[in-house]
């Protein structure tokens, strides 16, 4: 399963960003293989639509779940039509390895 | 003669000038106000004008016709503002974002994008006091972009020969100011001798060397904070026009719906002889 989180830095010991459409990074992490990429968000030097930006380039990666710490109406309604499921930090998510083992321990919000 | 009255900072009085110059202005010449504050129009308390006319501010919005679309994705590689996104075969049109520019219409090779009214706001026009021509821009509650119904509002009075378009901008110095900007003959700008002020004035400064516009500048609230205004504006070589002192009975009657002019009618004559510097440096320049 493809996870995609956003992040303020590049690798699985980055610190997690709450903002989806605006953060710096995104990592790509593959359940099945543990394998993992980062990416430059698209959306974040844009001066507009971000949210979406961000989301097409989620939907063009094919990913299962996106993990953020919330999403703007326009990513969501993106997701909602991609059928990418969105769920969110928990308070004490800090880095993107947390992001996926809280994932696999189902402990994400909705 | 076509005159943008404009800040940066918000609250420093551009509807107490603008309003009390069109007022002014209005014995020896047509004048037309409009307010192109169009998130937060205020004009209208001070000038009282009676509407007699109201239109919908429309952009044209994308609407794809799914039975035509191949899903290439052209349009959406092409909006520059992401008002398109494509999921699978479907096309999604975020109507908010969109900024109404044709552009996916334009390069979709197979045709498939009809442009469809999505109305933003309204434009208003009636006559206000002293036979002013009030129009104004309003932009429905929710909807984010304020450029479009700015750009609508201003087409619908060309500038002619012995008439003073007046245009309130609105606060800041984003792309509402520049449109509320675009192709006037002077910027007067209203600022306060505060450091906020003087920040957000050097911005505006910024922009109109840029626009290659020229302005002067109205100080608003005289007396209070410190000199660097006036140092700086001298470092600029930009004019300052008037200083208007800070003054408790002014602003109890201004918050009261009354003008400058109503409270103070000697300053009838001394925006009077602004507008005459105006037109001189105006008319400095293009010779």
């Amino acid at each position: 399963m493809k996870l995609i989180i956003s992040a303020q830095n590049s690798s699985l010991e980055s610190q997690v960003d709450r903002r989806f459409g605006r953060c710096t990074w995104l990592i790509l992490f593959d359940t099945d293989t543990n394998l993992w990429e980062a990416f430059q968000n698209p959306g974040v030097s844009q001066s507009g639509g971000a949210g979406v930006a961000a989301a097409q380039f989620v939907v063009d990666k094919k990913a299962d779940v996106v993990i953020s710490g919330d999403f703007g109406p326009n990513a969501s309604r993106a997701f909602q039509a991609a059928n990418v499921e969105m769920l969110r930090f928990t308070d004490s998510t800090t880095t993107v390895q947390e992001a996926v083992d809280h994932f696999k321990q189902d402990k994400l919000l909705k | 003669m076509q005159i943008t009255v404009a800040s940066g900072k918000g609250g420093t009085g551009k509807t107490t000038i603008a309003t009390s110059l069109a007022l002014s202005l209005a014995s020896q010449a047509k004048v037309r106000y409009f307010d192109c504050d169009v998130e937060a129009p205020n004009g209208h308390l001070f000038l009282k004008p009676e509407f007699t006319e109201s239109t919908p501010a429309v952009i044209r919005i994308p609407q794809i016709q799914a039975e035509k679309c191949t899903a290439c994705g052209r349009c959406v590689e092409i909006c520059e503002f992401h008002a398109l996104a494509q999921v699978g075969k479907n096309i999604l049109v975020f109507p908010q974002l969109c900024h109404g520019c044709g552009s996916c219409t334009w390069n979709c090779p197979e045709n498939a994008i009809v442009e469809v009214p999505n109305p933003i706001g309204t434009i208003e026009r009636g006559m206000a006091l002293e036979n002013i021509e009030f129009f104004r821009g309003l932009l429905t509650i929710s909807e984010p972009m304020p450029t479009p119904i700015i750009r609508q509002l201003k087409k619908r009075m060309q500038p002619q020969p012995n008439t003073i378009n007046i245009y309130d901008a609105p606060p800041g110095a984003s792309c509402s100011v520049v449109e509320t900007l675009r192709g006037v003959d002077f910027a007067l700008l209203v600022t306060e001798p505060t450091p906020f002020g003087l920040h957000d004035l050097k911005q505006m400064l910024g922009i109109l060397s840029d626009m290659d516009i020229p302005c002067g500048v109205v100080i608003n609230r005289d007396g209070i904070g410190d000199d660097s205004l006036r140092e700086t504006l001298r470092d600029y070589n930009i004019p300052v026009l008037l200083g208007v002192p800070f003054d408790r009975k002014l602003a109890e009657n201004l918050a009261a719906g009354r003008t400058l002019v109503d409270v103070y009618p000697g300053y009838r004559d001394i925006l009077r002889e602004l507008y005459q510097q105006i037109t001189e440096i105006v008319g400095g320049k293009t010779k």
